[in-house]
């Protein structure tokens, strides 16, 4: 006990805990993209994935819950750093100085934000369904039928929906550009602030993460992308786009709007 | 050549500051930067003002005691160079050149452009030393380090305790100072029985000073004129995790043997 109390008293024990969650947090990054990624296949395959996961409602919540106590946990340590950090400097020069720093560094709890307001949006979105947000109509009404015969909700119906519309689509690259940024930086980062580095292993390690911050951004860009260009799902979102119940939309005269086009 | 100077003019810690603008007199390029201060400051004073405070002493790159940040860089623009290596030839005629103390919560400012740095040396009082019985010197070779070893710990060695670490990084922070001292000994078998108590002891000390963390952002390494590397920054680490996991020392029964 007095282990982890005299850690999160020391600036460098608050850096553990960074690394820690974000090396967490990367993993599910990684995890969560080679699951969505089944959007490329056909509707029943990642329909039947998403059935699988709603089927284990406790190995399901465990890891939302985990996930959650690790977002809080990278975020409230980052704002207390932040905050420590700029104490430690109460008169600033003339010009701040960046001499020799990666610019990355500098904008961690800015991109770190910008991910943090993602993932509210992302959340509300896609896993509470709430219908006023998406731009389409109510996401809860869309139901596919799997193989076996049994009825679902259609996972796949509400990715390409969802990513016809511009700016929807836009605002997932953003986010994922932000991503981008900061895994730049922080996947680097971690394996210093966990000790693992030497003069042989740094450049390494700085491969890695360039390599790996670029793979999560295209494997991410992908979807929306290749949805909103109607490479993947077109089709099949034009046949659903009439389950949706009209009485659901938002506004009765967006739609109109959408059928002038 | 002559240079214009914008130098932070600060009577005392509790007094608030200005940059103010000074004339070089005609310089020679091959002066030192710290002699071009001397000049500027011979005639401040014979025009009766108040000479520029700045901290110098060995002028030869090695006590550690000069300092500024000079265009917003800690020893002016080379690399691995002090303030008092650095020369008026790397100026152009004419340049205006802005001269700032180095700035931190942990090294108050005294006067002008000297601040105090003795947060550095209560680091060191905390746990950079090994506790030996001194006596005559001991024969070489005596006790084998390996020669990579050595190296290393020459490189760490380096460290002059300057605090221009500090006065680069964003954060203040003095982690890459702290790293040097930790693995200097670290690195020796003299320095194994109190390695795990003198890296916990100076880290504490560190965060006790009000220095900020370490965001990997590379500047200090980039500015210190020694060219300590990050590389013991994560050396550093990995010893204070094993300090962390190892606890306290367990404390003596009894009234102990005293
Ligand atoms: C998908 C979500 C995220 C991932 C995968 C992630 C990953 C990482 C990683 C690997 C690091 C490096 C840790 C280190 O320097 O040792 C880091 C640092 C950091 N993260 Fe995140 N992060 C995420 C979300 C956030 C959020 C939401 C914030 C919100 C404020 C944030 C703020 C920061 C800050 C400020 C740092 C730098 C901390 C420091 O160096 O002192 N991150 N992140
Ligand atoms: S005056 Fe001694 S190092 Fe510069």
């Amino acid at each position: 006990m007095s282990s982890i109390s005299s850690l999160y008293k020391s600036s460098l024990g608050q850096k553990y805990v960074m690394a820690a969650s974000g090396t967490l947090l990367f993993l599910f990054v990684v995890g969560h993209l080679v699951g969505n990624l089944q959007v490329f296949g056909s509707p029943e395959l990642i329909n039947t994935y998403a059935h699988f996961l709603k089927s284990k409602p406790l190995l399901l919540w465990g890891v939302r819950l985990g996930l959650l106590a690790l977002v809080a946990l990278h975020v409230i340590t980052a704002v207390q750093l932040s905050l420590a950090n700029k104490a430690a400097r109460p008169v600033e020069y003339a010009k701040p100085p960046t001499y020799g720093s990666a610019w990355q560094s500098r904008y961690m709890l800015g991109t770190g934000s910008v991910i943090a307001a993602f993932v509210v949006y992302h959340l509300a979105h896609f896993t509470a369904l709430l219908p006023g947000i998406n731009g389409v109509g109510d996401f809860r009404t869309l139901e596919a039928t799997l193989p076996g015969g049994e009825k679902t909700h259609d996972v796949y119906a509400m990715i390409v929906l969802g990513f016809q519309v511009w700016w929807v689509t836009l605002f997932y690259l953003v986010a994922q550009a932000v991503l981008f940024i900061h895994l730049g930086h922080g996947l680097a980062s971690m394996f210093q602030s966990l000790g693992f580095r030497n003069h042989i292993w740094w450049p390494r390690i700085q491969l890695f993460a360039k390599v790996a911050s670029i793979a999560i951004f295209i494997g991410y860009a992908l979807i929306p992308v290749s949805i909103y260009l109607r490479v993947v799902g077109a089709d099949y979102a034009e046949t659903k786009r009439f389950e949706l119940k009209p009485a659901a939309l938002v506004e009765p005269a967006a739609a109109t709007g959408k059928e002038a086009k | 050549m002559k240079v214009t100077l914008k130098v932070w003019r600060q009577k005392s810690r509790n007094t608030p500051g200005e940059f103010k603008t000074y004339e070089s007199p005609a310089l020679n390029p091959n002066m030192s930067f710290l002699e071009m201060l001397d000049v500027v400051n011979e005639e401040l004073a014979n025009r009766g003002e108040e000479p520029i405070a700045f901290d110098h002493d060995c002028r030869e790159g090695i006590c550690g005691t000069c300092s500024l940040v000079i265009d917003g860089k800690p020893h002016g623009p080379h690399q691995g160079v002090a303030t008092c290596q650095t020369y008026m030839r790397s100026f152009k005629n004419g340049d205006e050149i802005v001269v700032e103390p180095f700035r931190a919560r942990a090294f108050p400012l005294v006067k002008d452009l000297v601040v105090d740095r003795k947060a550095l040396d209560r680091i060191q009082h905390a746990g950079g030393f090994i506790s030996v019985r001194t006596g005559s010197a001991p024969d070489a070779n005596n006790i084998l380090v390996p020669k990579e070893n050595a190296d290393l710990a020459m490189d760490a060695a380096q460290c002059i305790g300057c605090g221009a670490c500090v006065a680069a990084c964003k954060n203040a922070s003095a982690m890459l100072f702290v790293a040097a001292k930790v693995s200097h000994l670290g690195l020796l078998p003299q320095g194994q029985p109190e390695r795990h108590r003198r890296v916990k002891a100076m880290v504490d000390q560190m965060d006790a000073e009000g220095f900020g963390g370490c965001t990997v952002t590379g500047s200090c390494e980039a500015v210190c004129p020694k060219e300590i590397s990050l590389d013991f920054i994560a050396r550093m680490n990995r010893d204070y995790a094993a300090a962390l996991i190892r606890g306290e020392p367990k404390p003596i029964a009894g009234s102990g043997a005293g």
